[in-house]
Parts: structure tokens; sequence; C-alpha cells
């Protein structure tokens, strides 16, 4: 029985591309003048502008969505935006993020809500900063910097925890812990109707 | 014996101990400026800068690595022969230099008070000994590639050397043109023959033949085959590390710069000027004849960056074909031209005599080339026609072209 013969299977991809293509006649011979085309391009090179960029003295402009380093953003009153819910650890292909969630308190109300990360570390030996990460952030806490110079000379150094990750303080915000802004829940927060901190979150509960 | 050979005779001793010392000094220089030269260019024919960072422009880069080198692991294989491992780079290395003494490289100067010229010794075979130490220098590529005890040094060091005495084949042919015109073999009477026209003029197809073994002679692009990467990883020199491969490294630069300044003697006039330039000889009390001749030098060496910014690497046998069968014969029949042309005018033959054999050769030359051409044309037409091919029988398919070619 012809059934348990291996059998090709048919298709004529190969005999469609072989009638279209032009046999090929080896090297095609040109021309003596032809061939010293080629030293005018190297020579009229050497006049051109180098497209090296010197780069520890010069920065090179990155694009406008580079995937630099991660940033850990705060709302306007200072109060984190993660909440721990280690999405991003999970997105992560590479695992190179660690989180430890824990539960906000009213004496350590470090993000609006009811969770915020109480470890947070990327491992810049791991990442391969694809991305995900910041795909997988339900509340855009997490987002990439147009930083690229994270090369270190430790391997410990590497591994960045929360300080180092967290956006800088800005006007108007205040360190946290501290409570909520009056009057408002993590919806408020969310929908980005808190601009800035109110005096009475600074009062020590 | 020509007036500058009289001028090196009366040399004391310790001019000679100097002139020595400079030489070696003048070569190690230039092979230092020579790496970072190069670098740089091909780098400016690749829209890249080259090393900018040692010294100003980057000109220490050179000292830099030959500092680098001399620091890093000396290696010597388990199976290489000891004895000859660590002859070799310094066979290679010191037959490197000995063209130099022949080569004059000023016209007279006062160097100490004493009349002279710049160059070692006057020799009355002083080319054929070039030629000689270039021979030695081949026994440094094939002892380094025979000891390292491994096959990619072996195969690379057989490489180098069958490309070596090939090409020095062609490369003595061509002198013998430039002999025959200056009627001597020393080099300053052969710079002394070139005051009116400079050889590079008159025996143009010699110089031709020149330019392209020496650059077959030195195992550089497109003749590198020795250290085809992706075949022989470094050729002869693949075992080789820290101080020795160094002496390899400074052997293949001066013997670029060698061969340069050989070419510059024999057909570029040496250190004379260029027609119309004749009053700067004197300049500088004749020492700016030395600029001279470092420019016809650097010349010639960026002709070689040149050549390996420009051009991909031969096939071996492509590269052995072209000695073998182009530079050599093409040689000969040029030589046997010059020759004619010589006697018939030392014979007194009519300008008409002379006219006609040229006219003659020049056609011979166009009808040889029809021939070749239309043969070429003809086996290329037979190359298309392939072999009846056995039916594709499964897993094997078809050839693409087996239809189209049987057309």
């Amino acid at each position: 029985m012809s059934g348990s013969e291996l059998q090709p299977k048919r298709s004529d991809a190969i005999e469609k591309a072989a009638a279209q293509s032009v046999p090929a006649t080896g090297q095609e011979p040109s021309g003596f003048f032809k061939q010293l085309q080629g030293f005018w391009v190297t020579f009229s090179t050497m006049f051109k502008k180098p497209l090296t960029i010197e780069y520890p003295e010069v920065k090179p402009e990155v694009q406008p969505r580079f995937h630099g380093r991660h940033q850990l953003n705060r709302y306007e009153d200072g109060l984190e935006k993660c909440i721990g819910c280690e999405l991003c650890a999970w997105a992560c292909p590479a695992d190179a993020i660690y989180v430890e969630g824990e539960s906000n308190t009213s004496e350590n109300q470090v993000s609006p809500g009811e969770r915020h990360a109480k470890v947070y570390q990327i491992n810049y030996l791991r990442c391969i900063f694809c991305g995900l990460c910041i795909e997988a952030c339900p509340t855009r806490a997490l987002t990439m910097t147009s930083e690229y110079e994270i090369a270190d000379d430790k391997r410990e150094k590497l591994i960045w925890e929360k300080e180092d990750l967290l956006a800088p303080l800005r006007k108007g915000m205040l360190p946290p812990p501290h409570p909520m802004y009056p009057g408002a829940d993590h919806h408020t927060y969310y929908r980005g109707e808190i601009k800035e901190s109110h005096p009475s979150q600074e009062v020590k509960q | 014996m020509s007036e500058y050979a009289a001028m090196l005779l009366d040399d004391p001793i310790w001019l000679i101990a100097v002139k020595g010392l400079m030489i070696f000094a003048l070569c190690v220089l230039l092979t230092l400026m020579a790496i970072w030269s190069e670098r740089r260019i091909v780098a400016r024919m690749q829209l890249r800068v080259g090393p900018n960072r040692v010294g100003p422009f980057g000109l220490l880069q050179g000292l830099a690595d030959g500092v680098k080198l001399a620091l890093k692991e000396d290696l010597i294989p388990k199976a290489a022969d000891r004895v000859v491992f660590i002859l070799a780079p310094i066979i290679s290395a010191s037959t490197c230099f000995l063209a130099f003494a022949v080569i004059p490289m000023t016209g007279k100067v006062i160097l100490f008070g004493e009349e002279t010229v710049m160059q070692l010794t006057d020799l009355p075979v002083g080319v054929l000994y070039i030629l000689a130490a270039a021979s030695v220098g081949v026994y440094g590529i094939v002892l380094a590639g025979w000891s390292s005890g491994s096959t990619y040094p072996l195969l690379g060091g057989l490489r180098s050397s069958a490309q070596v005495i090939s090409y020095e084949i062609a490369m003595g042919l061509s002198f013998v043109a430039v002999f025959m015109c200056a009627q001597s073999m020393s080099t300053s009477d052969i710079v002394a023959a070139q005051s009116q026209w400079w050889n590079a003029v008159v025996l143009f197809p010699s110089f031709v033949i020149y330019v392209i073994s020496m650059v077959g002679e030195t195992n550089r692009a497109p003749f590198d085959l020795a250290e085809a990467e992706g075949e022989l990883v470094g050729g002869f020199h693949t075992e080789y590390s820290s101080l020795k491969f160094a002496l390899f490294f400074l052997a293949e630069y001066v013997n670029i710069i060698a061969v340069s300044a050989l070419a510059t003697t024999l057909f570029l006039g040496g250190p004379s000027a260029p027609p119309g330039l004749g009053f700067t000889e004197s300049w500088l009390g004749g020492w700016f004849t030395f600029v001279w001749s470092m420019v016809k030098v650097f010349g010639f060496f960026f002709l070689f960056v040149w050549l390996r910014g420009t051009l991909p690497r031969l096939r071996y046998d492509q590269f052995m074909k072209f000695g073998w069968k182009v530079l050599i014969p093409a040689n000969i029949a040029w030589i046997i031209v010059v020759a004619t042309l010589r006697l018939m005018t030392q014979q007194g033959a009519s300008q008409f005599m002379i006219a006609s054999f040229t006219g003659g050769v020049v056609l011979a030359v166009l009808i040889a080339m029809t021939l070749y051409e239309s043969s070429k044309k003809r086996s290329e037409e037979a190359a298309r026609y392939l072999p009846d091919l056995p039916e594709p029988s499964f897993p094997v398919p078809a050839l693409p072209t087996r239809k189209e070619v049987g057309e």
C-alpha cells in the first residue's frame, strides 16, 4: 500500500517563481571604467561629513517614544500612582520586575485607594526594554523615560529600588505618605481632577 | 660608479651607524603614522571618524596600541615548536628593515659636517638585494605558519608564502625594463637615470604591474587572502599574541612602506622633485628632497588604503590566475618590446622602422584582446547550458533554473 510511503506536499510555488525568474548568467562583466567608479565612491566619501556621533561629548537626541529607563509617576499632590498590583511583573517577559504590595492605612497613605507598592525593584541586568510593563500598568504609574545611561560597574547597583525609580517631587507635591485630597477618592485621582496638594494634606493624623 | 656611490663610500663608520639608527627610527615612526592614517582614511571612506581619542587627532593611537600589545599575555601553544615559533616573528621584523639600506631618501645633504646622501649604502646590485631581503622575509611567514602547530596558521602560511613568491616574480620582471633603461641595478643610478623622464611615464606598463604586484607581495587588500577571516581566522599569525604579534604587525607595515619607497625610487625619481619644481631641491640645504620622497611614499601608501577601502577580497584561485596568467606573461611581452626598441635605437634603426614596430605591437595587442573577448563570450554562452539533470525525486527539489537553462 502506497499510503505508508512519504508523499511530497504538492505546491506549485517553486514552479511559478521559476517561470518568472530570469536565469542567472553568472558574473555579468561590467566595463573597466564602470569598475573604476567604485574608487570614486570611496574617494568622494572622504570629503563628506561622517555620520559618527561623538557620544560621551555629544549626547544623541533619542526618538520621542524611546524605551529608556523606567519611572514611577506621582499624582499632582505627590501620592504615588503605583497600586502594587504586580501586573507589570506578570507582563515582564524577562522577569525583571519584583513588586511587593501593601495596604494603605490612614497612617501610611502612599497612594490613593487601597494598596501601594512596599517594594518595587527593576533588575536592569534582565530588563530588555520591551515596554510590556508599561502597557500592562493600569494607572500609568510606570512609564519609560528617554534616559539611556544606565550602565554600571556592580551587579547590585543595577537592581533599581523604588526610590531610584520614583519621579521627583515637583512644585505643589508633598512627599507621601499623606492623606488623600479632602473629599476625593481614587476615582477622582484617576480622572486627573486633583491638580495640586491641599494644605490639610500635610497634617499628620 | 656614480657620484653618490662614491660619496657614500667615504662615509665614516659613525655616520653609517647614525644613518642606520635614523632609518630604524624613521621606519618605526612611519609605521605608527601609517597605522593611524590608514585607520583615519578608511574611516572617512566609510563615513566614520576613526581613532581620535589618544593624543591630538588620535595621533598617538599607534603608540597606545603598541603598549597594549606589549602588555598582553604572551601565549605559546602547546603544539608549537618553541624555537621556530619565537624565531619566525624575529625573522619577519628584522628582514623588513633591510630594504631601506639601499633606498635613497634625499639628494645631496650635509649631515654633521659630512657631505652625504641619506642612503645607508649603494650596492651595484641594490635592487636585487631588496628582492633577496624580501625573499628571506617569506621564511618568517612560512615558519610562523608551520611552527604554530595548528591548521589555520599552516594553511595561511602556505597561502601567504605562495602569494608572496608568485608576486615576487611579477615584481622582479617589472624591474627588468627599469634595469634596461638605467643600465644599472644600483638605486642611485636608477634615480639619476630618471632625471629627464620618470620611469612611471616611460615604462608605464612596468609601473602598473609593479604597483599591482606590490599589493600582492605585501599581503594587502584586495590580495589579503592569507588573512581571510572567514576562512583562515588570522592566517599565519593566528596563534601569535603580544609582542610577537606586534612584530608581525610592524613587519607588515614596514614592508608596505618599503615597497612604496622602492616604487618611488624605481618609477617616480626617488627624492627628486616633480617636474617643474626642480628649484625646491636645493631648499634647506638639500633636505627638502626628503619631503618629496616622503610625499611620494605617502602617495603609494594612500593607494594601499584606497584599494583596501574600495575593493573586495579576491578568491585565491582568481588571484593566482591573475598573477601567473596575466601579470607575468604581459610583463614578459612588455620586456621583449622594450628590449627590441632599445636594440633598434642602439643599432641606428630609422624613425620609420621604430614607428612601424610600435604600431605592429599595438595592433597585435588589440587583435589579441578582441580574440580573448570573443572566446570569453563563447565560453560564457556555453556555460549557460547545463547538462541534462536527473528528474527530481523527493525530497530533493528540482533546480529552479533547470527549465530556462535548457531553452
